[in-house]
């Protein structure tokens, strides 16, 4: 599904990511982790189109497409969702009516047929009892006002309306609680299935005790240098990042 | 006392603009009384001496609106034979089709409507009741309306702003419009504000005076339009009197896509416990200077003024406002919002007094702009003048781009980026649209914006 080449990237001056290399196919849940300014949370944004970074060599291929000749939204469109590590408030827009032009701009691109505003909030009711999100939540100010919990449920509510082939979870656990985090964590793996795949980047391993990774891989100055199974990020959890720094330098 | 010196600081020249020209322009022989005479002469001596604004004026810092008028519009009356007295029956049925598309579907209005500065009573449709008149101002005077003597010429001041000294000498008509005592008016009064400028320019001097009695309710929707490409120029002078308990909603609608330059005045004078809330949208036009005015005379009055400029190409808008505290205990908040986009220009300078005796004023101001392009700009000024010591006051201002972030949000949701910038200016818009209270009015002013943002 997605195929990452030798991928280096920088913002301004600052080279950050320096030759990534990643395959993931449909089905399958791969967890980044890595010290704080691995360049993980690039990684994420490049992928999803951010404008502030400038990708200098490599490739990425998202379901035999060239997704970085992609604008963000028809990344959205192919299929791509970023789930934000600080999600935006945008007053003045409420969740409900953004959502809908969002999802009848998808579901055109995909030439399904478009909603009308009884069947969207029909299918927004489903979507809402996944992550437990209240309506007259969705009725404000988009993310505005919400508490980080809420802004983090948004974010996997939007995911369930979109129906994305690829989910990628910037730091979904940054910021929740305990019961917060099961409650995301639920509504994801409620979404997965044999034909979408999910990357979570965390920077812990308690998300992963909730979103059981298939494979686990470790990001430090911009490059993958260790991959594993979910074992992986249990040892990185008991030892930290120490011995991984280590292992690289020699 | 200080407020008045404020005034006094314009350095306002006559020489400029021959003003005896101006006057001779529209030299009326209409609203004829001892007493208006009296009050046209005053306007004509007071113009004399102050003439037009000189361009470094401070009230006209950002704007040179005498120098565009001289460059733009003839104010020589022997080369031009225009002017509302040149306008008769006959013009009605030739603009009959351009005022059918200032019509609004679905707005349940009485209808008001002025050619050239002259009632239109063949486009016009006026309430029969008898809680209300609505009324040619210069049929009023003529009959010696006594609301009229009174009111007319108390409240805009002539001896320091040259427009309206111009207008209190020359203005051609207007609308009188009183509501009586108790009198809850059932729909809005919507004055249209039309020039026929197909070949020759047209400047019109247009005076309404509105009285709203004790406890009566009124809402004045007015709007301006043409027809043709000739350049015009009208001068507004609107006074308002809001008596105690009263209510005037008053709602400005500026989107004439001719080649207007406008001087709108207005000032409302509210008495104790009265409510006011004003509203004025600038989308259109050459040059759009508003004068805004409120003086809160009493205790325990609201006002609420709110503002939304949404200007491209080489519009000019220009808002300066002042809302003066003169008793206590009263609230007055003011809202303005900008979307600046081409080569438009945006001023806003929001004066706020609070005189000594006004303790417990509340009163609030803001203004934000957004700029959409390297051409437009905005100049904000916000003036607090505060002589009272147990007030709440706060104003702020705030002008820059869309946020690039939430753009991006929106975009990776799907959204292409001109949907995006809409959807995000049009959330910007709402604050103020959310506030009129009219429905039908803010359904009419939505769509506006709605297909000026291309949402």
């Amino acid at each position: 599904m997605l195929s990452i080449k030798n991928l280096q990237a920088r913002i301004g001056d600052k080279q950050i990511l320096n030759g990534i290399n990643l395959e993931v196919k449909a089905g399958e849940v791969h967890a980044i982790m890595g010290p704080n300014g691995s360049g993980k949370s690039t990684l994420a944004s490049v992928l999803a189109g951010r404008e502030d970074y400038e990708v200098t060599a490599g490739e990425v291929e998202f379901r035999g497409k060239d997704l970085l000749e992609m604008a963000p939204e028809e990344r959205a469109r192919e299929g791509v969702f970023l789930a934000f590590q600080y999600p935006v408030e945008i007053p003045g827009v409420s969740t409900i009516n953004f959502m809908k032009t969002a999802l009848n701009k998808v579901l055109q691109a995909r030439g399904q047929q478009t909603l009308d505003a009884v069947s969207f909030l029909k299918v927004m009711k489903e979507k809402m009892k996944l992550v437990d999100i209240d309506q007259s939540l969705l009725n404000r100010s988009l993310n505005e006002g919400f508490s980080g919990g809420e802004k983090k449920r948004n974010e996997i509510f939007q995911m369930a309306m979109l129906e994305p082939r690829l989910a990628i979870l910037d730091e979904t656990d940054s910021g929740l609680d305990i019961d917060a985090l099961k409650v995301v964590a639920n509504g994801v793996n409620k979404l997965r299935s044999s034909s979408n795949a999910t990357i979570v980047v965390t920077h812990y391993q308690r998300l992963l005790d909730y979103i059981v990774p298939d494979y686990v891989h470790v990001l430090y100055k911009g490059k993958i240098v260790k991959s594993g199974k979910k074992d992986l990020a249990l040892e990185l959890e008991a030892k930290g990042y120490d011995w991984i720094k280590d292992e690289v330098a020699v | 006392m200080k407020w008045l010196s404020e005034h006094a600081e314009n350095e306002l020249i006559s020489e400029q603009v021959s003003s005896k020209s101006i006057i001779d322009l529209i030299d009326r022989q209409v609203g004829l009384h001892p007493k208006i005479s009296a009050l046209r002469e005053k306007g004509r001596e007071a113009f004399m001496r102050i003439g037009l604004p000189e361009n470094k004026a401070e009230e006209f810092r950002h704007t040179p609106i005498t120098r565009l008028l001289q460059k733009n519009l003839s104010l020589d009356p022997k080369e031009n034979e225009i002017g509302p007295l040149k306008v008769d029956a006959g013009v009605d049925a030739g603009v009959d089709a351009g005022v059918d598309a200032v019509r609004i579907d679905g707005l349940d209005a009485y209808q008001v409507v002025f050619v050239n500065g002259i009632f239109s009573p063949s486009l016009s449709t006026l309430p029969t009741s008898s809680d209300i008149v609505v009324k040619s101002l210069a049929d009023a005077v003529q009959a010696g309306e006594p609301v009229v003597l009174e009111h007319l010429g108390q409240y805009a001041d002539v001896q320091t702003d040259g427009f309206v000294a111009w207008n209190t000498a020359a203005w051609s008509d207007g609308v009188f419009i009183h509501a009586k005592r108790n009198a809850v008016i059932d729909k809005p009064v919507y004055l249209v504000y039309w020039h026929q400028a197909e070949t020759q320019e047209v400047i019109s001097v247009v005076r309404n005076l509105i009285v709203v009695e004790t406890n009566a309710q009124l809402q004045v929707f007015e709007r301006y339009g043409s027809a043709g490409s000739a350049n015009h120029f009208s001068n507004h002078v609107t006074e308002a009197v809001v008596q105690a308990n009263g209510f005037l909603d008053l709602y400005t609608l500026q989107d004439d896509a001719g080649k207007r330059y406008q001087y709108a005045f207005t000032r409302i004078h509210q008495a104790p416990t009265s409510r006011v809330n004003t509203y004025t949208f600038t989308f259109d036009g050459k040059l759009v200077r508003n004068t805004l005015q409120l003086a809160l005379d009493g205790e325990g009055i609201e006002s609420h003024m709110f503002g939304l400029y949404l200007v491209s190409g080489d519009t000019i808008a220009d808002n300066h406002t002042v809302v003066d505290h003169r008793q206590p205990n009263s609230f007055s908040n003011e809202i303005y919002k900008g979307i600046l986009d081409g080569n438009s220009k945006g001023v806003f300078n929001g004066k706020i007094y609070v005189r000594p005796q006004a303790q417990k004023t509340n009163a609030f101001q803001a203004n934000r702009n957004i700029i959409m392009s390297d051409g437009a700009s905005v100049n904000t000024k916000p003036q607090l003048e505060i002589w009272a010591d147990d007030v709440k006051c706060s104003h702020g201002c705030t002008t820059g781009q869309l946020d690039e972030e939430a753009i991006f949000y929106l975009q990776s949701r799907g959204i292409d980026k001109d949907t995006a910038r809409a959807m995000m200016l049009f959330a910007f818009a709402t604050e103020i649209l959310d506030n009129i209270k009219h429905e039908g009015i803010r359904h009419y002013v939505e769509s506006l914006i709605r297909e000026r943002l291309h949402q």
